[in-house]
């Protein structure tokens, strides 16, 4: 059963596909020219010393993003 | 429907082309730009913004071509000055072609580029960069298939090494020379593409922005809601703005009623899925038992640890001051050698006189202000070049983060306030130039304008002395620490105060590529630093020689009377004589009393012509003004030669207590009869020292820093704001501390 949860709260090496991305502007623009868009394949390879930002794994590239930005985006997992 | 527009192209052929390099940040484009040009190319600005414009003349079979590096961007959108900047230039026929640089390993996210460019009906040529590096990751890339299902050349190329540049290059003349493309047409979803029809149609008839752009392009953009776009069009036709607005909007009602979304997110989606069923059609594979950022992510488990990567950091930075203080020490020390050979030479073989005054004293002197801090401006370049090519600079801004958020800065804020002085004996200048990379441009501002708060290294003399003359040697260390802690609050403080104030706004998005790990190629860290030491040699140059001879003039004009300066000069002449008289066999104590009794005569002399000059008079004129800081006159003339040059305040105090000049403000024997000086006289107390100190920390930054923040911030508003602001935040701040003090050690 799939099950839905905020990017931010997907634990460090586990594996998830982009929901949503429900951010607007300028931010929203940001996140979807990074690959960061429905359908996409995600992980979380790290999290900073002070547990934000979060580095995202995504086709090839790692991405970092702040826990706030992360909360635009919903994953779904296994 | 596009006639007008496809013939402009060919214009180019025969004349000089232009041909624009492309691509994403931390593709390599920079190596490839090198690989084209060497080093025959030339950096500006393009005006108004602080955005790099880099040029280079090359020679292709006789056919003269200018490569224009474009800034580094993912996307084309109105939101950040790069893209902007990016955008204007592949506009109104500026360049004739495209090489679009896109990471090969990275493909997917480096194509979405290509499609934007591709949509503004621009000939592009693509080069598959770093093909090594994916090739080792188990990526193949079949670039002919792409070739063929993209509509455009597409080659391997490794610019490191040199291979498929050649190839890209000679695709690039040709493709340029026949002229403009029909854009990409993507499918949006019947709705948008029949509105996109219909927006085209209407701005082709009404030959709306035709000399600038496509009219596909041009709809393309009114249907994203791209503003600047909207912008153009409104001041070219307010009404036909107003009709394809309102088409653009009744479709965006109708796709939201069904898909529930908005439209630069439908937009964006499409383009990505119109790349991946592209990439998947065979032309990209990988083998699944590799991964190319396997050596990243278990270097990345080290240095960006919780524990050990804030410690690791740490050690970069302060190995990056001892290096540059080190090695800065000797090339530094050949500029000042060799600038002052130069004085002694020029004032030998020149007559006395005012001409030779403002040769040696005025321009020399501020020549060699400016010249002093380039050994230092590069070193610190190539450090800090190197640093953001191999990579770590992400990451120290991926984990410093979280602690600037709090102040409205960005994790990227962390090196330039390092280089200003964050760790004791920076220097605000490299530091100001730091901030480019940058790309927030609020968060940039805050720290542009909040690092000269730190301790440089010309302030450190200043608390030197200070602190070893009113707290002894022992006391003097935690005081100079707790200068260095202050700088940093209040430089926290106040960002947090102007990002909620002067420059207030929703922080920029912080999403950001953490790239892989690489070795930095030699050549583009020299080049990026002697680009860096040159922009500072002219800008800094050519101001700072203008401002040394006003002050040079400030503080030799008006001159002191004849009959008062015939009295101090008799006084001279009287103790030379007395020393000339002494007896061969007279004991050594009496000489070296007369010999103190002519250079105190001597002091004595300029002292009075310092007073009655017009930094003298100006000193005495705020005596009132600083007076509730515990200051005298002396100390005032001090501080507006410190505006200067920081390293100015301890030499004119010295001349200011009739003291001589103090060559090296460093000097132990130097500076020791100015501290007994300062101890003994009657109106300094350790308040007024801890004053000073504060004062000389927060007031307005030197003239060079001054000029370095105004071509960052690009304008001249931002110049005097530091002036006015810091010198306002340093009395009030100075101000509570005296009297905090006063109280104290009563």
């Amino acid at each position: 059963m799939a099950q839905t949860i905020n990017l931010r709260q997907l634990p460090v090496g586990k594996k998830g596909k982009i929901r949503e991305v429900e951010a607007h502007g300028e931010m929203n623009r940001r996140i979807r020219d990074m690959g960061l868009i429905p359908g996409s394949q995600v992980s979380i390879v790290g999290k900073a010393p002070l547990r934000d930002p979060i580095a995202v794994r995504l086709s090839g590239v790692t991405i970092s993003l702040r826990n706030q930005e992360a909360d635009y985006i919903t994953v779904e997992i296994d | 429907m596009s006639d007008a527009f496809a013939n402009t192209g060919n214009e180019g052929a025969g004349k000089a082309l232009r041909i624009a390099l492309a691509g994403n940040p931390n593709c390599g484009k920079t190596t490839v730009f090198n690989g084209y040009t060497g080093a025959r190319q030339h950096v500006g600005n393009y005006p108004g913004v602080t955005v790099d414009r880099k040029e280079g003349e090359i020679t292709v079979d006789g056919q003269q071509i200018t490569l224009v590096d474009l800034p580094g961007t993912y996307s084309l959108t109105a939101y950040s000055m790069e893209e902007i900047v990016a955008r204007r230039e592949l506009s109104s026929n500026n360049v004739q072609a495209v090489i679009d640089v896109a990471e090969a390993s990275a493909l997917e996210r480096n194509l979405l580029l290509t499609v934007q460019i591709l949509e503004m009906g621009m000939p592009v040529v693509l080069g598959c960069n770093m093909m090594d590096e994916a090739a080792k990751g188990g990526i193949t890339i079949d670039t002919a298939k792409l070739s063929s299902l993209l509509g455009i050349p597409v080659f391997p190329m490794t610019a490191r090494s040199g291979e498929g540049l050649k190839e890209v290059l000679d695709a690039a003349v040709s493709i340029a020379k026949s002229g403009k493309k029909e854009p990409l047409r993507l499918s949006y979803g019947s709705d948008i593409d029949q509105a996109l029809q219909q927006m085209e149609t209407f701005i082709a008839n009404e030959q709306l922005l035709s000399e600038k752009y496509h009219p596909y392009y041009v709809a393309l953009k009114t249907m994203e809601r791209d503003t600047d776009m909207i912008e153009e069009l409104k001041s070219a036709n307010s009404a036909a703005a107003t009709s394809l607005q309102k088409i653009a909007n009744d479709t965006m009602e109708h796709v939201k009623g069904t898909m529930g979304t908005n439209m630069e997110s439908i937009i964006t989606d499409h383009r990505y899925g119109f790349i991946r069923s592209l990439l998947g059609n065979g032309v990209l594979t990988q083998d699944p038992t590799k991964d190319r950022l396997a050596f990243t992510d278990s270097l990345d488990r080290i240095l960006t640890n919780s524990f050990l990567g804030p410690v690791i950091m740490l050690a970069v930075l302060y190995f990056m001051y001892q290096l540059t203080i080190e090695i800065g020490a000797y090339p530094q020390g050949w500029v000042e050698d060799g600038l002052a050979w130069l004085g002694e030479w020029v004032g030998e073989s020149m007559q006395e006189g005012h001409l030779k005054s403002l040769i040696v004293d005025g321009i020399i002197n501020g020549v060699g202000g400016v010249l002093s801090f380039v050994p230092l401006i590069v070193i610190m370049f190539t450090l800090l070049s190197f640093l953001e090519d191999c990579g770590y600079m992400a990451r120290m801004a991926y984990m410093m983060d979280r602690v600037f958020r709090v102040f409205g800065l960005h994790g990227a804020s962390v090196m330039p306030y390092c280089v200003a002085g964050g760790i004791a004996g920076g220097c605000a200048i490299p530091g100001a130039m730091a901030t480019r990379t940058l790309r927030s441009p609020k968060e940039k501002l805050a720290t542009l304008l909040t690092l000269p708060f730190m301790t440089c290294g010309a302030k450190w003399p200043v608390f030197l002395l200070l602190a070893t003359a009113f707290f002894g040697n022992e006391n003097a260390p935690k005081i100079m620490f707790t200068m260095t802690a202050i700088g940093w609050i209040m430089a926290l403080l106040v960002a947090k105060f102007l990002r909620s104030t002067v420059i207030k706004g929703e922080p920029t998005p912080f999403v950001m590529e953490l790239p892989p790990y690489r070795f930095p190629t030699l050549f583009s860290v020299l080049l990026h630093c002697w680009e860096r030491a040159w922009m500072y040699i002219k800008k800094a140059g050519t101001v700072l020689l203008a401002i040394s001879v006003v002050l040079w003039a400030m503080m030799k004009f008006p001159e002191l009377p004849a009959d008062m300066s015939a009295q101090l000069e008799q006084k001279i002449e009287a103790a030379e004589e007395a020393l000339k008289v002494l007896p061969e066999n007279a004991p050594q104590e009496r000489r070296d009393e007369a010999e103190e009794a002519v250079s105190d005569a001597q002091n004595a002399l300029s002292e009075a012509e310092l007073a009655y000059s017009f930094a003298g008079r100006l000193g005495k004129g705020i005596e009132p003004l600083l007076a509730p800081l515990g200051y005298d006159w002396r100390t005032d003339i001090a501080l507006i030669a410190g505006v200067a040059a920081k390293e100015a305040v301890v030499g004119t105090l010295g001349t200011a207590w009739s003291l001589g000049e103090i060559e090296d403000a460093e000097d132990e024997e130097e500076t020791k009869t100015l501290s007994d000086r300062l101890k003994s006289a009657p109106n300094w107390s350790k308040a007024t020292a801890i004053s000073l100190m504060l004062f000389v920390l927060l007031y307005s930054p030197c003239f060079v820093a001054l000029i370095v923040i105004k071509q960052e911030a690009g304008g001249w508003k931002w110049l005097f704001f530091s002036i006015v602001f810091n010198t306002a935040l340093a009395y009030i701040v100075a101000f509570a501390g005296y009297n905090i003090c006063k109280m104290l050690w009563l």
